[in-house]
């Protein structure tokens, strides 16, 4: 894991001491709220509908065990007992008070964590797959540019006060897992045809009110050239992106207006202009960050465990848990284990003080000390022994963590909703867990086998319905809430957006229709075939109509 | 109206011009862009207000002409100017570059690194955001990550010189 220098920590330190300064500032009147709101977003504080709310970066999505205690500890000591795993790979705390948040971020800038840039119309905190480093289909470990990005994009001069947010991805494999396609700029690590390592870079993806795939702005940018790369697409953003209307003021809207061969035109122009004479080689810098990302000493294990064999078969219900909540590890021996954060009932991403704790200790104990976060709201434990998998479930039984229901029906992803939410519309953890709750079996759960269902409760889709095989977006029509379901979105590399089925269903019926087209879908199925794949072969209208059929 | 140059208040040596206010040679005296290119050589000021939406390549051949370039922010999260700050500079402006209108001290420091010399606000903004305001903004971040924007020690160059100690 990355470790701060004195100048990192330095920075922090300055930061949250130049926060204080502000909210101090603001409590005189020398700064107006409209002044204050964009400072304090910028610190990662919201004003939500019953309190402020603190969203804290876990840049990249990487934590290690004493950092995810801290997290408890600010739950326990600020909070009412819990957080929030956000689908941005962060964590919210919903009821902070405005006077504690200076101390809580000295009590991060303790564990070498912020909330900088995590909100705010600036460069957002960078995104990576969650399984970088240890992914058997992996080219390269995303997290060293993450990281680079991280440093070279906080309290950026120029780039801090854009005309809307700005979110940056990376992956590192060719199965992407960090949405790379639907970010502000997505990059994809890769070697070109001389063996050099560089960026393949995306823009203008986004969700939203106006969803949008991005467009491939170069096949390859080596990475010594990132930075000015990067620095001329901000450029050409922070001069020509809208200032008009709010709505239209994201990246993707430029592009999309301005037409791709023109912005691409326009960046490659600025990118030629760009100074680099004050820039340091980029390589060391690289190769400094890189030796923190280092593969941890592994044990030189057999692929297959006899332990785990043996334990599989003698209890089917953990042999399921392997079956759906572990990954391939590219150590033999060793694999990648999914906590889910979707119990039956459960709002999905939440964890609680005790719950961070118990997390913090398996990870002590089988997993090197490190975990991930996903975008759909779920933990990692990146390193763990194929032959300690039994112990991890059994700790993690204990602890309510066990749910095997990792990338299935029930693995809801969701925004906070109505319920938290001053922007929303509509509530959307109600629905989760009715979804939660109704598809409960675990057996039936994983004879559905891989689906995504996202929800949203409002256009600014939070809970990136658009990439849902199902999505719902809840909606207020005439004082009632009123769900509508789009089918066929795609995060991955055959980036979709899901299409709308027809009229919307009132929050009663949301999970009778789901259940329609479950049903539907298990009927129709052809052996070994997905939802997705069924999906594409019967075609949109086939499959909405399941959702409106009686049976 | 107040200008804030080096941390501090000061005077301001420059002057805007009316509308039909005669423009002399070398005189310091500012003009919209507009008055500026419809005059040609004749008009004399050495300033010029410019929109922040500016090409700033469209200002280069201006630049002998010119001791002063200012760049309005019509609201302080409006943030164009800093980019065109910072394209006037990489297109080899040397003269003054002011930031004007709604500047608030927490952009000082950017506004600085962005290649502004000088701030000018409002009479009403300087009463509620003071001098020490100013001063304590600017010197709140003594690090930075950015290479090639000048203010606070660059922590990527330290680093690397830190290395080259070592070599």
């Amino acid at each position: 894991m990355y470790q701060y220098d004195a100048f990192d920590a330095r920075f922090v330190r300055e930061r949250v001491a130049q926060f204080r300064g502000q909210v101090e500032r603001r409590l005189t009147g020398a700064l107006t709220e409209d002044e204050f709101r964009p400072l304090r977003l910028m610190n990662g504080l919201y004003l939500q509908l019953h309190a402020y709310m603190l969203r804290v970066a876990i840049p990249y999505g990487t934590l290690s065990s004493l950092q995810m205690r801290q997290l408890a500890m600010i739950a326990d000591k600020y909070d009412r007992g819990y957080g929030h795993f956000t689908t941005r790979q962060n964590i919210q705390y919903n009821w902070p008070l405005l006077k504690d948040v200076p101390d809580i971020l000295d009590d991060l800038a303790d564990v070498e964590m912020h909330a900088i840039q995590t909100s705010g119309n600036c460069i957002r905190n960078v995104t990576a797959d969650p399984y970088s480093g240890v992914a058997a289909d992996e080219v390269s470990d995303p997290r060293p540019f993450a990281e680079l990005i991280r440093q070279w994009s906080s309290a950026h001069p120029e780039f801090s006060f854009l005309p809307r947010k700005f979110k940056i991805a990376v992956t590192g494999a060719p199965n992407d897992r960090a949405v790379i396609k639907f970010h502000d700029i997505g990059l994809r690590v890769v070697q070109n045809a001389e063996g050099q390592r560089g960026c393949e870079v995306w823009a203008g993806g986004g969700l939203g009110r106006t969803p949008m795939i991005g467009v491939k702005v170069a096949d390859f940018i080596g990475e010594t050239d990132l930075l000015p790369f990067i620095e001329a697409i901000m450029r050409v953003y922070n001069a020509e992106g809208r200032r008009d209307n709010k709505f239209k003021a994201r990246i993707k809207i430029l592009v999309h207006e301005t037409g791709a061969d023109e912005f691409r035109q326009a960046v490659y122009d600025e990118y030629a202009r760009v100074d680099r004479s004050s820039m340091p080689p980029i390589d060391e810098e690289l190769k400094r960050i890189e030796a923190f990302f280092r593969p941890p000493s592994y044990d030189a294990l057999p692929d297959a465990s006899p332990e785990l064999q043996a334990a599989m078969i003698a209890d089917p219900d953990f042999a399921r848990w392997v079956r759906v909540n572990t990954r391939a590890h590219k150590q033999p021996g060793y694999a990648i284990a999914l906590i889910s954060l979707k119990p039956k009932g459960g709002a999905p991403g939440d964890a609680t003080g005790a719950e961070m704790r118990a997390m913090a200790d398996i990870a002590d104990a089988h997993s090197l000390s490190e975990l991930r976060v996903t975008a759909e709201q779920n933990i990692v434990l990146p390193n763990v022994k194929k032959s300690e998998l039994f112990a991890v479930w059994s700790k993690l039984q204990a602890a309510g963590l066990a749910a095997p229901n990792a990338e299935l029906i029930s693995d809801v992803v969701s925004c906070p909703g109505l319920d938290y939410c001053s922007l929303a519309t509509a509530r959307s953890i109600p629905i989760a867990q009715e979804i939660t709750e109704r598809f409960a079996d675990a057996a039936m759960q994983e004879s559905i086998g891989p689906i995504r269902i996202k929800i949203s409760g409002c256009i600014n889709a939070c809970g990136h319905h658009h990439v849902g095989d199902i999505g719902i977006l809840g909606l207020e029509k005439t004082g009632a809430e009123a769900y509508q379901i789009t089918l066929g979105g795609d995060p991955t590399d055959t980036a979709a957006i899901g299409e709308r089925s027809g009229p919307g269903f009132p929050a009663e019926g949301v999970t009778d229709a789901i259940e329609r087209l479950i049903h539907f879908y298990l009927r129709e199925r052809q052996p070994g075939e997905t939802f997705k794949e069924t999906y594409h072969r019967l075609g949109h209208d086939v499959m909405k109509g399941a959702l409106y059929a009686p049976h | 109206m107040p200008l804030i140059r080096d941390g501090g208040f000061t005077a301001d040596d420059w002057r805007w011009l009316g509308e039909g206010e005669a423009s002399a040679p070398g005189q310091n005296a500012v003009i919209p862009l507009k008055r500026l290119l419809d005059e040609g050589e004749a008009a004399g000021a050495r300033g010029v207000e410019v929109p922040n939406n500016t090409q700033p390549e469209s200002l280069a051949p201006l630049f002998g002409r010119l001791d002063l370039i200012v760049i309005p922010f019509p609201a302080f999260n409006d943030g164009r100017g800093f980019s065109l700050g910072k394209r006037l500079r990489r297109l080899g402006f040397q003269g003054e570059l002011r930031a004007k209108g709604h500047i608030i001290p927490d952009q000082y420091a950017y506004a600085r690194a962005c290649g502004f010399d000088t701030i000018e606000i409002s009479d009403a903004l300087a009463a509620r955001q003071p001098e020490a305001h100013w001063r304590e903004a600017a010197a709140s971040m003594s690090l930075g990550y950015q290479p090639g924007y000048p203010g606070p020690q660059n922590i990527l160059i330290a680093r690397y010189r830190a290395r080259d100690a070592d070599r």
